[in-house]
């Protein structure tokens, strides 16, 4: 292997990548700098993106956000145990082949009539193989549609690491060149690479041969001032005192110990919520009845149910700009 | 900045990031297409394609401050003059051979100017440059810090500095000489720090270096501020071992083609078999009954056996956990209250520190929790098997075998001592299917292997 850069070198790449978080706000997604520099990344490089993070961080919101900046087709996969070739790849319509056949039933014993003797019964036969195996009869399931794609698309693979590990190592040929082998049909390479996003919650850990092939991106918990800015642009309606109050207490939450830590789309939730009660400013007893929608424990909810009226002091001092 | 970025990569590699080589050339392409010219970018960029892991990006983080904050040092001054500094300083540490040798150069060395003129690029350079001819930036364990500080200044040209203060002072010129003292104490403190740096970036890999040993040590020798990093390592190993043997019930499927199964789903193709059915054999999950002795010299392998059988939740169904030395208690409950090396400390205040008596454990065992043994579980026993010349009831280890699956007995004393003494443990081998020693993390591994694998 040798060291050459082939891809086009961006004159301002700073402002290349001001343009991705441009975009993807304008997706509705707010971006932090190095999110953004992953997206351009992918794209130059043509390398696939592995996100990494708790759930309900926005991990598959990227790849949505992504597919509308780019004005691209997104095609998801979602993973699960047991997943295989035929369903993530490409599938023979056995059915649409059983009832051709059937159909052509009496054309078929016609034209082996003509044909004197056994030798030429199989040759004919042969040619209607080519026919059964072709495109017509493939049904392309999202990685080959993928590829298919004449414009380029966003593939977004769901939680790979709830895949099995033959699938991951599957995966390895479709990441590295884009290609996969179809062994009756040859090798279908992508005309426009996909920009190809995964990710994963971590259940296990994922082969090394994956992460090598991919540029990881971890997307952690916002900090305060990020986490106001989401749920600005996700919750319209919300005014900012109450919204300051709001990501002020769910911050305060991420630092205890919890079974599960509230993430951004239970922030947003949240802030749904209390927008439809019409509440202008956090106070406990709101809190404490609204519990559920942060906690998904019972324990948790428990847990934070007394202290709840001392976390509300403290978010509303947070808020207090300057 | 190639070798800026190589030398990189190979400082983040000895902290302890697996870098592979496709990886440093897709390092190389991303910071061709982002440039060097925005520090953060940069970070942005080298973290998305170096660190593979949390972990890693933690790690990396660290690395990156630490590598560049050096490296920006020299960015003080354009190009041109540093290249200046750079030629002037090699020229010195010329100038400082030549001294050495006995040449004495005229009108003070290159170093002695640059303290006087707080050149603070141009040291930064020469640090940097003898840190590298004297094998500093490879630096791994503390004791060689001295060594290298002191390597460094006489590299820089420490000597003919010495004996510039030297002739200052013969020529009375005491305020300059002090002055320049005063240099070369806080230059050397600045070398200090540059070798601690690089102590710091490849500490990583020494605590990898230890938790390899580590799995080695018997467990009872394990020092205080180690037991913890071994608790990691443990749970580590547990939940290695339970994804595997996890992914290994879900997957046999050996089996022979099911006929019947395979007709009846086929009846709608005619009969034409499209999709076979097969016979599959069902893997359990071993049900596991752990007995541990927490007498005095056990107690420490039984709490990490304890530790690692609980990680491994995953991958068993239904643990009961005993304790015993004079008597046998359950202590499932306590575990469950409490994580396990709080709920050990407990349990060897409740029971331990007595002298065991496994014949009278043994039969506390048969009343109370015999009939829970069915030919699924496995029964782990942790013990040296010295049993104060009591009654050894062998008769009850006897029907536990016939009982149980799988017995297992893991003995932290070496083998040849067993039996030796009041040790019983050649009466009770009989009746075990597996014996092992189990002194150390490694031992413990091999025995949970066996039980997930002969168990199931």
């Amino acid at each position: 292997m040798s060291v050459q850069v082939t891809q086009h070198v961006n004159p301002d790449p700073a402002r290349a990548i001001d343009d991705v978080t441009a975009g993807l706000a304008r997706a509705g997604y707010i971006a932090t700098r190095q999110i953004a520099t992953a997206v351009y990344l992918g794209q130059q490089l043509q390398k696939p993106i592995l996100v990494e993070g708790p759930a309900g961080v926005g991990k598959t919101e990227l790849a949505k956000a992504a597919s509308q900046l780019l004005g691209l087709p997104l095609i998801r996969l979602q993973c699960y145990e047991g997943l295989d070739e035929s369903k993530a790849l490409y599938e023979w319509k056995y059915g649409k082949q059983l009832l051709y056949t059937q159909i052509l039933k009496d054309t078929l014993r016609a034209s082996f009539d003509e044909s004197a003797g056994l030798d030429a019964a199989m040759t004919k036969l042969r040619s209607f193989d080519e026919l059964f195996f072709s495109e017509q009869f493939l049904e392309p399931r999202p990685l080959l549609r993928a590829l298919q794609q004449p414009g380029g698309a966003v593939l977004l693979i769901d939680e790979v690491d709830k895949s099995d590990e033959e699938f991951e190592a599957f995966l390895l040929e479709l990441l590295s060149d884009f290609a996969v082998t179809i062994p009756e049909l040859g090798t279908i390479t992508a005309a426009v690479p996909p920009l190809v996003i995964l990710t994963s919650n971590n259940t296990r850990d994922l082969g090394d041969a994956l992460k090598r092939r991919c540029l990881h991106l971890y997307i952690g918990f916002p900090d305060m001032r990020l986490e106001q800015r989401i749920v600005d642009v996700r919750v319209p309606g919300v005014g900012e005192r109450l919204r300051a109050q709001l990501v002020a207490f769910v911050q305060q939450l991420r630092k205890l110990e919890l079974k599960k830590l509230p993430s951004v789309s239970e922030t947003i939730d949240w802030a749904r919520v209390l927008l439809l009660l019409n509440v202008e400013e956090l106070d406990a007893d709101v809190v404490r009845e609204t519990l559920n929608v942060l906690l998904k424990f019972e324990d948790d909810v428990n847990a934070v149910m007394n202290q709840a009226a001392a976390f509300v002091i403290k978010a509303r001092d947070a808020s207090v700009p300057g | 900045m190639e070798g800026t970025l190589l030398g990189f990569l190979q400082t983040a590699r000895r902290a302890g990031i697996r870098i592979s080589a496709a990886e440093s050339l897709d390092a190389f392409r991303a910071v061709e297409t982002i440039g060097l010219t925005d520090r953060a970018a940069l970070k942005d960029v080298l973290g998305l394609v170096v660190a593979k892991s949390r972990e890693e990006k933690e790690l990396f983080s660290e690395c990156f401050e630490l590598y560049f904050t050096r490296a920006r040092l020299g960015d003080a001054q354009p190009g041109d003059m540093q290249r200046e500094a750079l030629q002037r300083v090699q020229a010195d540490g010329d100038a400082a051979d030549d001294a050495t040798m006995g040449n004495t150069g005229a009108g003070g060395t290159a170093l002695a100017r640059m303290l006087r003129e707080n050149d603070r690029a141009g040291l930064a350079l020469a640090l940097e440059a003898a840190g590298r001819r004297t094998g500093a930036t490879g630096i791994r364990f503390r004791v060689q810090a001295n060594m290298f500080v002191q390597q460094i200044m006489q590299d820089m040209g420490l000597a003919a500095l010495t004996r510039e203060i030297e002739r200052l002072r013969e020529q009375g010129d005491d305020a300059a000489a002090d002055e320049l003292e005063r240099a070369r104490d806080r230059l050397r403190a600045e070398v200090r720090e540059f070798v601690e740096r690089f102590l710091a970036l490849s500490a990583p890999a020494e605590n990898i270096w230890r938790d390899d040993n580590l799995k080695t040590v018997p467990l009872w020798r394990l020092e205080r501020h180690d037991v913890e990093r071994m608790r990691v390592s443990v749970r580590a190993l547990a939940k290695k071992l339970a994804t595997r043997y996890g992914r290994d019930r879900r997957h046999r499927r050996h089996g022979h083609l099911d006929v019947r199964r395979t007709l009846r789903r086929n009846t709608g193709y005619d009969g034409v078999p499209f999709t076979t059915a097969w016979k599959k054999r069902k893997l359990e999950k071993p049900r596991v009954m752990v007995l541990c002795d927490v007498s005095g010299s056990v107690a420490p392998v039984a709490q990490f056996l304890l530790l690692f059988v609980h990680s491994l939740a995953d991958a068993l169904s239904d643990v009961r956990s005993f304790a015993f030395s004079s008597h046998l208690i359950d202590i499932g409950d306590v575990l469950e209250r409490e994580p396990v090396e709080i709920a050990i400390a407990e349990i060897v205040k409740q029971i331990g520190f007595r002298s065991s008596d496994y014949g009278r454990s043994l039969a506390d065992f048969a009343g109370g929790f015999m009939d829970h043994v069915d030919r699924r579980t496995s029964v782990i026993i942790m013990g040296d098997a010295r049993s104060n010349y009591s009654d050894p009831r062998t008769d009850i280890m006897k029907a536990l075998f016939e009982r149980a699956k799988l017995v297992i007995w893991l003995n932290p004393e070496s083998r040849p001592s067993w039996g030796t003494g009041d040790s019983e443990m050649w009466r009770y081998l009989p009746y075990c299917d597996v014996a092992r020693e189990c002194s150390n993390v490694r031992d413990l591994e091999r025995a949970m292997h066996e039980l997930l694998t002969r168990g199931s």
